[in-house]
Formats: structure tokens, sequence, C-alpha cells
């Protein structure tokens, strides 16, 4: 699937839901089953600090495809980090690199995006399109 | 105070009735910034509407009385901290500015590379960052006072700390994490029978407690308006005039000079001298307002209102499995710190948002003392005079919702 298709299968997903509290359960589930990062990837070069909540990310080439891990302390931005990674993950630098990522606006949850809410996620977005841009490079040089 | 007095004075305060996501707002936030009552903002438009021009340089009718109402502002606030000196009141643009101002030009006078400054463990930034840039500039090393296990200071290791070295001890006198009122009488006496004077931030303590400068023989004390019910940036510093006339201005400009020529500047007399520019006149006489409001209700009352509402949402909460209290000292303001099992303090604050409730998450400035206790935040309710045990069900159960669906 393309990263759009990815995307709009997300919204649909989260579009049955009227109530917040559903919204927020879902993404509870999606935290909760996010296969937890391996402990070597924990280390500092891969945090991502917040003032509320840190966020670890890691990102390997294979193939030319980018797959990334991630995790976070809080479990709603772990819910979001897993969406994150659904939708990026098995793309190529390109493809991530050209996304516009208009899902979470979609569905309701560009407050956790807020520059003003310091989650460390306005940064772990930043973070995987430069392993793209970074992959980039070494893909061109290979 | 009664349930009727409470829902008479809730309706001087419109955002009350303010609704989030279709939910009535549960304003459990007092301790970050309080709601405004209709007089102080009316005080505000009147200000700008009837009473506006620039003040102590006109001749003018309007500015005269610009002028008159913000020197009696500083009458109001003199008056609600009981200091002796009106002019010992200095207006700034709130406790941040007011400590900033002290430890630069208090600093400036008296500090010198070697010298130490002490503060605690529970402090703000805005009482630990100043210091900090102070010590840096001199030289000079910051020592801090512990803690014990309930988050009251550790008087014995202050003793201690306290040398030859010591320039000045800046102590929060209520945490705004754990709610501790600390014992700021017995601290500036220990200092004062050392010759070290004391700043004491009473930005969390002033809309709790009645605060008696003088009485407590604070050398400075400092706070917010908008934390007492006024306006957002302004607050007021006292500090004892032989201090204020011994430390040099923090700022130059207008209004704060007695004469100026290009060769030499001499400057104004208390408390101009630490005012330079146009100070908000507006904002001071908003101040003012929100004091006298304040005095109305009666700090006494408002003190025993909030302590019922602290002992009944404690007893609530510790029905909760896996609450865990974050500051249980004997001497406690309305401020509530709490984790809940291995929850992470700002799932269960977005998902209380959701449900209508403002509280706060995270460190709440207040790093050093979070990392010390070595938990990644707490979820703060903080209560005023204007919040009900009904809320404090309502936050409860919607509470242990949350709880259940992050467990």
């Amino acid at each position: 699937m393309t990263i759009n298709e990815l995307q709009d299968e997300i919204i649909d997903e989260f579009s049955q839901f009227d109530d917040w509290m559903d919204k927020y359960a879902l993404l509870i589930d999606l935290g909760n089953s996010l296969e937890p990062l391996d402990g070597k990837y924990k280390n500092p070069q891969n945090i991502i600090e917040g003032c509320q909540s840190r966020v670890w990310l890691n990102a390997e080439l294979n193939n030319g495809i980018i797959t990334y891990q991630g995790e976070s302390d809080a479990v709603l931005v772990k819910g979001i980090v897993s969406l994150l990674i659904h939708v990026l993950s098995n793309h190529t630098p390109d493809e991530i690199i050209n996304t516009e990522l208009y899902f979470i606006d979609a569905i309701g949850l560009k407050e956790h995006l807020s520059p003003t809410r310091s989650n460390g996620l306005v940064a772990m977005v930043k973070q995987m399109k430069l392993f793209a841009l970074a992959y980039k490079s070494v893909n061109s040089q290979q | 105070m009664d349930k009727l007095e409470i829902q008479h004075i809730r309706t001087d305060f419109p955002i009350l009735e303010e609704k989030v996501y279709n939910k009535d707002l549960i304003y459990f936030d007092n301790g970050a910034t309080t709601q405004k009552p209709r007089c102080v903002v009316e005080k505000i438009e009147e200000g700008y509407y009837h009473l506006n021009a620039n003040i102590h340089r006109g001749v003018h009718y309007l500015s005269q009385k610009a002028t008159e109402a913000h020197e009696a502002a500083r009458t109001t606030v003199a008056d609600f901290l009981h200091a002796g000196k009106r002019e010992e009141i200095i207006f700034t643009r709130g406790t941040t500015e007011a400590i900033n101002l002290v430890a630069t030009s208090f600093g400036e006078a008296f500090c010198h590379e070697g010298d130490e400054v002490i503060v605690s463990v529970m402090e703000h930034h805005s009482n630990i960052v100043p210091w900090q840039m102070l010590c840096e500039r001199k030289g000079m090393k910051l020592r801090v006072i512990p803690m014990n296990e309930w988050g009251e200071l550790d008087l014995d290791v202050f003793k201690s700390l306290l040398n030859e070295h010591t320039k000045i001890v800046s102590i929060a006198h209520v945490s705004n994490v754990l709610g501790t009122i600390n014992p700021v009488s017995e601290i500036i006496r220990i200092a004062h029978a050392k010759n070290v004077p004391v700043l004491v931030d009473g930005a969390q303590a002033v809309p709790h407690i009645p605060v008696n400068v003088v009485e407590l023989d604070a050398d400075f004390y400092v706070f917010s308006g908008h934390k007492i019910y006024g306006p957002t940036g302004i607050g007021a510093l006292y500090g004892k005039s032989d201090w204020l006339n011994a430390i040099p201005p923090y700022q130059g400009g207008g209004e704060m000079i007695a004469t100026v020529t290009f060769e030499k500047t001499t400057y104004n007399e208390l408390p101009f001298k630490f005012e330079a520019g146009t100070p908000d006149y507006i904002g001071s006489t908003a101040l003012a307002e929100a004091l006298r409001y304040v005095q109305n209700i009666g700090l006494d009352k408002i003190a025993a209102h909030e302590h019922e509402l602290l002992i009944y949402c404690t007893e609530k909460l510790l029905e909760i499995d896996g609450m865990r209290i974050i500051g249980t000292a004997k001497e406690k303001s309305s401020v509530i710190s709490f984790l809940v099992g291995n929850i992470h303090p700002y799932d269960l604050g977005m998902l209380l948002d959701k449900l209508g409730i403002a509280v706060r998450t995270g460190h709440h400035c207040a790093q050093p003392l979070i990392d010390s206790l070595e938990i990644p935040g707490t979820v703060r309710a903080s209560f005023a005079f204007y919040n009900t045990k009904e809320e404090i069900d309502t936050f409860v159960t919607a509470l242990k919702r949350v709880v259940t669906m992050l467990s």
C-alpha cells in the first residue's frame, strides 16, 4: 500500500468513533500493542526529549527500504508513534520525504503534534524525515 | 464557606460556566494561573476607557488620575503584604522578573567570586536559573537545601550550608509541586542569625495564606498578580528599603532617573529607581482590585475552604488503587501532585482534559525536584476558593475511569 492509502485507512478506522474517549481507547490499544523497542536502541542518540514525555526512534535501511522502530514512555504518545511507524515504515526514502502527513489532523489528534504540546512528536516526525534524507544520500552513493 | 456562598462567588467568574468538549469545565490548574473575577476585568476595561494617560510625567487631568490610581495600587499591595512603607513595593512583570531583579542588582552590589547562594531542592526554575546565571557571572556556588520523604526541608542541613561565603538565601514560601508550606519564618531567623538576607518566593503563597512581610522579617518577598486573580504581566517585589537603597537599578530608562546628562545620570528615589519605562499602570490598578476582592472574601476564610478541599480530595484519591501522592508535608497548601501505578502523567492529563478537567502534568518547571524524586513528572490538581467538593467528586470519578482505560 502507498503511504496515502495507509493514511486513508487510519482515517477510516478512526471515523467510526464520535466520542473522544473511544478514539483514545483505540490509541491506547495501539500503544500497548506496539512492539517494544530493543533495549540497544534506547540510547541517548535515539532519544527525542519532549517537555512532557520521551520518544525513542530508530531507523534502518534494507534494500532501499526504510523501517522504523520507536517507543515512548507515555502510552498515548506510543499510540501515535505506532501510527506514524505504520504509515511510514517499509517505504523508500523518496516516498517518505515527499509525503504530506495529513492523517493526524484528519483524525483529530493534531493537538498532540502542536509545537506547544512539547511531547516530542513534532520532533519525531521531523526526525523520521531526517532519517529518510540521510538514507537517501546513502542510497545514491551505493 | 457554605455552598450558597461559593455558588455566589462562582457567578463572579464567568469562565467557570464554559463548556469544554461539551462538558462542564472543571478548573483545577489554579497553581498555574487563576481565573479572573468580573471586577478585575472591568477594572482593566475602565482603565483603558476612562483613565488612560501616561503616568508621573503629565500635568493634565487624565495623567494625574492615572498616576493616582497606580500609586494607590502600590499602597494596596503594601497593605496586603503588611509592608511598612509603600515605597518598598516595586511593580514588576511578575515573580520571575522580581527574582531576576534581585539576583542581578543584589548580585552586582554584594556578590563576588567564591560567594554562595542557597536555594532549596523544591524551587521553581524561576528561583533557580536567575541565581545560576549570577553564579556563572561571578564565579559563585549554588547550594541546595534537601528535603525529607514527605517534602519538608531539612533545616539541619540548611544550618550547615550557611557559612561566611553565603550571600543570600532564596526560598519558596509554598512549593508549586508539593504544596509544602515552608517554615520561612524560621528559615529567615536562622539566616539572619548569620547576617544573611532572605528572598521569599511567594507566588504560590499569597493567593492562599495571609502574609505579613514585617512579621516574617523577609528581606525580599515577591509574587505574581495572575496567580491571585489579577491580570498577567504584573506582579510585585517587596524589599526592605535599606536593601533597595543599597543595590543599583535593574534597568535604565525613563522614570527611574533624577537627572540625565551625557556625563552622568543620577537615579530617582524608591520605588521609581526600579521602575524604568512606562509601568503597567492598568495592570497595577487591576491587581489592586484583585487584592481587594480577595480581602473582601477574607484570606482566613479562603485558607479554611481550600484546606477542606485539600483534605476531601486527598481522601478520595487514596481510594484509587496504586495512588501515590507526591508531597505529604504536615503543613500543606491546596495542591495535590500524584501518580497512579506506572501510568505516565501525560496520559492521565490528556484523558482528563477530554472529560473537561483541567489539571497540569509534567515537571511543573521544577525539573531538579522531579529528578530527585526519580519520577517522570506528576499530575497536579491545584484548588482555588471557587472550587467545590462536587467538582472533586466529578474529578475523582473521571480519574477512576481514565485509570481503568490506561491500566
